[in-house]
């Protein structure tokens, strides 16, 4: 037998024990998996059973569960609630919004233009988000661009007067709900408009034959195989714009009312405070409304594809 | 009474490829009508223009006598089995063959009584509940077809339908097709390359080769008289002979084809064209054998019946004389220079 280099023998070794190769490929990033992630997830939710004295400022380590009796406090309860309204509200405008752009780009363009539309919507995921975030505080403020486009095209009533509407109004746009959640939908838009475009493009075309067909007309083919068969594309892309939205505590702090977020009062908690068990309570509460969304997105079949 | 489709000089060209040319033919009420070629001949593309998948370049297309040529697929009477069948996948069986019936507003009763039935017809009665990812292919081409044929067209297009199939399970498809077609009554237009599939089902063959139909005829025509080479080549086999060669038999300045069954082996009893040859290969296929003989007008193909005892000698290099009765020999149009 030829003398082989120690290299050669090796991989021969490796290739023949295929677990052991398995283990050794798999070993560093499950250990930064178990390790890094899992591990300083389960200390936080552990953390959070930790008591604070308010007096001291201090965490005092020992188990209780205030901070969850804490949390069902009216405006605790506020806070959850106030930012699971948002998500569910940016995930509805994303969805309208990316199904019609998608829909455009994969069934009515081709070659040059579907490539460059294509390549035009991930584009804005270049910038960095804190420089999009911040540069629509500039286009919705009092003498930013809306507001002048609105005055050109002499609209200033019709935007003063939804401004007006309880709820998603406010004293100017970029302190009113409207306006955070446009910032929303623009900066989680294209983690939308990618899925959707994908199970559109997975749509075969002969169901569209068979279906016109059979005597469907565009609408009705629309409705009855394109619709059913790209939702588990829209329930892929709503997973990312509500658990983004939920855990989001930059944009709130820019643009919209006061009142706190869930992001925006684990910030304050952690840093200003320094009662780490509260914000990690408060964290624990979008993960399990996360899992539970998952559960739901799984039952839609956001994870067919896979 | 006008034709339930007629085709009209229709041509669909692709930038500077015709795929479809000058293709003209009609199909009556009720006719099994085959479209026959190898791929790429533009038989599929034709099933398309008819079903309005697509628009022609030039021509026209007539159903029962109307202009149809810029009519959507679901404006016309017309109903489509795929070559992959294009079941819905988030549908059941049921819903799949109901689509139809839905999309024309029936009640959902009614809907539901006939789907049962069409799936009877197609002996699926009671799997109704099923996915079509549960279904095996010979089923799922079943399901295919109840959802055309519950729609009661005036005609059903098939674009090979049966090329998934194994062999049993698409010769007994071929005959439950032949045997629905004549219940019903539709007008089928069926599209294959496979020739004996074509031949053993159809009223009549439209032969396809590079977009344009080299003959319209019922299979037993087509064998026995085919107009060209190609034709003569692709429809069975045939020993091809070249027109300055068959001069000497027939006086004509024409290719002539000649049938491996017609042609006999020994000395020629009367005044038959005959020839002689080597023998070079033995071809054992059952029930007859094939010999390819060398001649001095080329290779022949000759079958005989495998029983022969006393039969000419099959060794290989042995010297055999050929002869064949002179209506053997049909003439085919002159081949244009390629």
């Amino acid at each position: 037998m030829q003398h082989r280099p120690p290299l050669a023998r090796i991989a021969a070794g490796l290739y023949r024990r295929h677990q052991l190769a398995l283990w050794l490929l798999l070993g560093p990033p499950m250990l930064w998996l178990g390790v890094v992630y899992l591990g300083s997830l389960l200390s936080m939710v552990w953390q959070s059973a930790y008591g604070f004295d308010d007096f001291s400022m201090q965490v005092v380590p020992e188990l209780t569960l205030a901070n969850y009796r804490a949390l069902l406090d009216g405006s605790n309860l506020d806070i959850v609630l106030r930012t699971l309204g948002m998500a569910v509200a940016v995930t509805l405008g994303c969805a309208a919004l990316a199904f019609p752009i998608a829909y455009y780009i994969a069934r009515h363009t081709s070659g040059t233009l579907k490539s460059a539309l294509y390549a035009s919507v991930m584009l804005p995921m270049w910038v960095s988000y804190i420089v999009k975030a911040y540069a629509w505080t500039l286009i919705l403020a009092q003498g930013g661009l809306v507001y002048w486009a609105s005055d050109a095209l002499g609209l200033r009533g019709a935007l003063e007067a939804l401004l007006e509407l309880p709820v998603i109004g406010g004293s100017s746009l970029s302190t009113s709900n409207l306006g955070r959640w446009f910032v929303f939908v623009y900066v989680w838009l294209p983690y939308m408009i990618l899925p959707v475009y994908a199970a559109i493009e997975r749509v075969p075309e002969n169901l569209l034959q068979a279906s016109a067909d059979l005597g469907a007309r565009p609408a009705q083919t629309f409705r009855s195989v394109i619709l059913p068969l790209t939702f588990p594309g829209v329930a892929a892309g709503s997973i990312f714009t509500f658990s983004l939205t939920l855990g989001d505590y930059i944009i709130p702090q820019l643009i919209g009312p006061s009142g706190y977020y869930v992001g925006t009062m684990v910030n304050t908690l952690h840093g200003s405070v320094g009662n780490l068990p509260m914000a990690a309570a408060f964290t624990v509460v979008p993960i399990v409304i996360i899992g539970l969304y998952l559960a739901l997105a799984r039952r839609f079949g956001a994870f067919d594809a896979l | 009474m006008s034709a339930a489709i007629e085709l009209q000089d229709v041509t669909r060209s692709f930038g500077a490829v015709d795929a479809v040319s000058g293709v003209s033919f009609a199909v009556a009420d009720g006719e099994f009508f085959s479209m026959l070629g190898p791929s790429g001949s533009g038989k599929t593309t034709c099933l398309r223009l008819i079903a309005g998948f697509d628009l022609p370049t030039r021509g026209h297309i007539l159903l029962s006598g109307a202009d149809a040529s810029s009519l959507p697929p679901y404006e016309r009477d017309v109903n489509t089995v795929f070559q992959d069948y294009a079941l819905f996948p988030h549908l059941s069986v049921l819903e799949n063959v109901a689509y139809g019936l839905r999309m024309r507003g029936v009640a959902a009763a009614d809907r539901a009584k006939r789907s049962e039935a069409a799936l009877e017809q197609v002996a699926l009665g009671g799997m109704g509940g099923r996915r079509p990812s549960q279904l095996s292919g010979g089923q799922r081409q079943r399901v295919a077809l109840a959802r055309a044929l519950v729609n009661q067209p005036r005609v059903l297009l098939l674009d090979e339908p049966l090329g998934a199939l194994d062999l049993k399970l698409r010769e007994q498809m071929q005959v439950e097709l032949k045997s629905l077609q004549r219940q019903l009554g539709i007008t089928f237009v069926y599209v294959t390359h496979d020739q004996s599939e074509a031949l053993s089902m159809s009223d009549r063959v439209a032969v396809f080769n590079r977009g344009r139909i080299e003959q319209v005829a019922p299979p037993r025509v087509l064998y026995a008289a085919p107009r060209t080479v190609f034709v003569a080549g692709f429809v069975g086999t045939a020993n091809i002979v070249t027109a300055e060669r068959a001069k000497r038999w027939t006086g004509r300045d024409r290719p002539v084809a000649i049938r491996p069954e017609h042609i006999r082996v020994g000395a020629p009893p009367g005044d038959q064209p005959s020839t002689s040859g080597t023998l070079v290969d033995v071809l054992f296929q059952g029930p007859v054998s094939r010999l390819a003989v060398d001649t001095e007008v080329g290779t022949l193909s000759v079958s005989v019946g495998s029983h022969a005892g006393d039969g000419p000698s099959t060794e290989l290099g042995a010297t055999l004389q050929l002869y064949w009765p002179r209506e053997a020999m049909v003439e085919l149009e002159p081949t244009e220079p390629v």
